[in-house]
Formats: C-alpha cells, sequence, structure tokens
C-alpha cells in the first residue's frame, strides 16, 4: 500500500484534563501495596524556572522482567504480567507536580543487542507545546547498567545528569525543564 | 563537545514537515515551554517500537455519547462525528483508544481555569473516548462546540474545535491533536491552526460535513480521517549542527 498523508499535530491545550485524566488511565501502573512499588515524582518547569500546572505527563515502561505488553516484543521466554499495562499518566495541576507509583522496569535491548539500563520512555502535553515533547528517565541506583546504556553513552555529562532521577524521602524525583538553563535532554523518537 | 558515540542532533524543522515547530512565538504559551535545543536523534530500539495498547474493558458506553452523561439533554447542535483511524501505510487501526475533549456549545470548557463569560452546560462535560472497530472506524455523539476568546492577542478567538487523542501502534505515533469544522471564518487568524508549515497539510485537520453521516431529524454528521505514522526523518538521514 502507499503512504497516506499523516494527521499533524496541535497542542493539547490548557483544559486537557478534561479528555485525558480520570479516564481509564491512570498514574498507578501497581498499586501501592505491591512490594515492588515505587514511587516517582516530579515537577514539570518551563524555561522561567516556573510550573507547568496544565501539562500532562505520560511514561511507557516494561515491567520488572523487563518486557513490554505490545505484540512487537514477542520474547516469550520473558514473562507478561497480568494487569500491567506498562502504561502511565499523570496530569500537573498540582503546582506543575506530576507522580507514578510503578515499578523498576527490567533491562530491554538496544537496536545492537546490547542491554539498555533500566528506563521509562517520557511523554509531556501541555499548553504552549503544538507537539508532544519526549524524553526518558533513568534510575540512579543503576550505576553500572547507566554506566554502558548506549543513549547515556552517546550524551555529554550534563545531557546525561538530566535524565537520571534522584533519590528523594524514599522515592524518586525526576523534574522535566522545557527550557532554559539546566533543561531536560529531548528526543527526536 | 559530544562523546564520540554521540547521536546526530535534528532541528525541530527539519525532524517533520507536517507537526508544527514548537518553537512559534506567534503562540504565545509557546515562549517559555518550547524546548531550544535541537533534539538527538533516536533509532527505534524496542521501546521506541512498542507502546500502549487497551482492551475495552475500561470503557462505558456513555463514553463515546458526550449527550448521555448526564440526567438532561445539553444545550446546542447535536452533531455525530466519526472517521477512521489509520496507520500510514492505510491500514486501519483497531482497537485503538480515542480521547476527545472540547467546549460546550457556547464555547465554554467544564473547567476551574475556563473564566470566559459564557455559560456552562450542567448537562454538559466535553470529555468523551471509545476505541476503533474492526475498520478502524470511531464515532462520537456530542454538540458542535462554541468558539471562543482567549488571551493570545487583541481579539483573539479559537475556531471551533474539538481535541484528539490517539496512540497508534507505537510510542513515536502517538499524537495529540485538534479538529476543525469546515469553512471557519476564525482560520486565518488563529496561530494555532497557523502554526502548521504547509497550509494543504493544516487543512487535515478540518473535519467535512457528509449529509450521508447525518441522522435526518437529530444530527448533522462530520467526517474526521486521522492517519499515524510517528516521524518522518529517519536516523539515516542528514543531521543539522544548529
Amino acid at each position: 500500500m502507499t503512504d497516506v498523508a499523516l494527521t499533524p499535530s496541535q497542542t493539547a491545550g490548557p483544559y486537557l484534563s478534561i479528555g485525558l485524566l480520570g479516564g481509564p488511565v491512570s498514574n498507578r501502573l501497581v498499586d501501592e501495596s505491591d512490594a515492588r512499588a515505587i514511587r516517582i515524582s516530579g515537577v514539570l518547569i518551563d524555561g522561567a524556572g516556573e510550573p507547568v500546572p496544565d501539562g500532562v505527563v505520560e511514561i511507557w515502561q516494561a515491567n520488572a522482567a523487563g518486557r513490554y505488553a505490545h505484540p512487537a516484543d514477542d520474547r516469550d521466554e520473558i514473562p507478561l504480567e497480568d494487569g500491567f499495562a506498562g502504561f502511565g499518566r499523570s496530569g500537573t495541576e498540582d503546582a506543575g507536580r506530576f507522580g507514578f507509583v510503578t515499578v523498576k522496569p527490567g533491562r530491554v535491548p538496544w537496536v545492537d543487542g546490547r542491554l539498555q539500563a533500566p528506563h521509562l520512555l517520557v511523554g509531556v502535553f501541555a499548553r504552549g507545546l503544538l507537539k508532544r515533547v519526549a524524553t526518558r528517565m533513568y534510575f540512579p541506583d543503576e550505576e553500572a547498567a547507566n554506566a554502558e546504556d548506549p543513549v547515556l553513552l552517546g550524551l555529554g555529562p550534563e545531557e546525561r545528569a538530566t535524565l537520571v532521577a534522584r533519590a528523594e524521602d524514599g522515592g524518586l524525583r525526576f523534574d522535566i525543564v522545557l527550557q532554559g538553563t539546566g533543561h531536560t535532554t529531548f528526543f527526536a523518537v | 563537545m559530544q562523546p564520540e558515540t554521540a547521536f546526530a542532533r535534528i532541528s525541530e524543522t527539519a525532524l517533520t514537515a507536517t507537526d508544527p515547530p514548537n518553537d512559534y512565538p506567534d503562540y504565545v504559551g509557546t515562549r517559555l515551554r518550547a524546548p531550544k535545543d535541537p533534539l538527538v536523534l533516536l533509532p527505534a530500539s524496542l521501546s521506541e517500537l512498542t507502546g500502549p495498547v487497551y482492551g475495552n474493558d475500561a470503557l462505558r458506553e456513555t463514553d463515546a455519547d458526550l449527550t448521555r452523561q448526564h440526567a438532561g439533554d445539553p444545550l446546542g447542535e447535536r452533531i455525530i462525528v466519526t472517521g477512521r483511524v489509520l496507520g500510514s501505510d492505510g491500514r486501519p487501526l483497531r482497537g485503538q483508544l480515542v480521547e476527545i475533549w472540547q467546549a460546550n456549545a457556547a464555547g465554554r470548557y467544564h473547567h476551574s481555569v475556563d473564566t470566559h463569560d459564557a455559560p456552562l452546560d450542567p448537562n454538559f462535560t466535553g470529555g468523551g473516548r471509545c476505541l476503533t472497530d474492526d475498520d478502524g472506524t470511531y464515532r462520537f455523539v456530542t454538540v458542535l462546540p462554541g468558539a471562543y476568546p482567549w488571551q493570545n492577542h487583541p481579539n483573539a478567538w479559537r475556531p471551533k474545535h474539538i481535541h484528539f487523542s490517539l496512540f497508534g501502534r507505537a510510542f513515536p505515533e502517538r499524537l495529540v491533536t485538534q479538529m476543525y469544522f469546515p469553512g471557519d471564518p476564525l482560520f486565518p487568524f488563529d496561530p494555532i491552526f497557523n502554526s502548521i508549515p504547509d497550509e494543504r497539510v493544516g487543512d487535515r485537520l478540518v473535519s467535512t460535513f457528509e449529509l450521508g453521516l447525518t441522522q435526518p431529524e437529530w444530527a448533522l454528521g462530520f467526517r474526521f480521517d486521522i492517519v499515524l505514522g510517528g516521524r518522518e526523518a529517519t536516523p539515516t538521514e542528514e543531521p543539522h549542527d544548529d
């Protein structure tokens, strides 16, 4: 079949919560009582250093064993987990704050078969963004895996530092800075 | 200084001729939010070849009928909005979660941030969702949203629109966009609609009125097809060093 013309993006606007929050997609990928549960929180920040209260942050990840709940991941030797879809969504209405309860994903292969360090794919929509911005979050307690991660290895030290969460209050803290000093590294995916 | 293994960097305008740039100052809200640096161009690993998959279990019947989510009927012109969600190869995307949100018929959102001096409608929230069928078709019943003023520039008004959220087959195909209505007189004045560099591409966001979709004595019908394909540039494309 021949290619058909793609539909262009438009901003999600300031009222995105009406359509994107409160539905079937939640920010709890696992129950808080799950012994493996981790809390991730952060603030979405603009170029003036101000919090962005009209955004949505989404994450996509493999399960704890390192398997994506998607037909393109056909590595049947790694178990899927009932009820773990690997996708979460959080609003930022509370002064730019977002948060997730999830599990640390297992390692998944890079394009050449090397293993990537545990990571989340992260997407951000907001008023003032005409299309999604995408980044990745890595884990601070995975120093050895991070040191050999093909994506982190391809970045400069300052860029890399923006992608690694830090431990805070028994959970993980991952701020997303859209613009300006210390801004997050964003990817074309 | 980039390490030896550095990925190509690509400007957002080189990445796509379809999507608007985030760096588009006419839309004032972008000025402090648009990332300014070129993007790091990643090849697609298993992380990017996969993405969220949905089942029917989480949806209620009234999720796709925004006129039946409250005790009474909302005010406004009842409309049917339907279309197909396709991959860039033209094949239908089945079981796709489609989420929408919109203003009411008076141009007011059911949202604490919206202070436009137009009435709320107690029978209209403005959020809906459904899954595409085997033919990639989605279908919503709603009311025609009103145009509304915003603070972007003096006498700024948004054309009538419905926000759409779609997933595609993998993470890179995720799309949030807006559907417009044919012949809207506000198109020439709207920086969001005009942020799309090519006017013919922007026209893909304008639904078509189809008499055949209307239900006689009941609702007008509009068609809006959506094509999802992720980025256009490939890692072999020449990087931009800006």
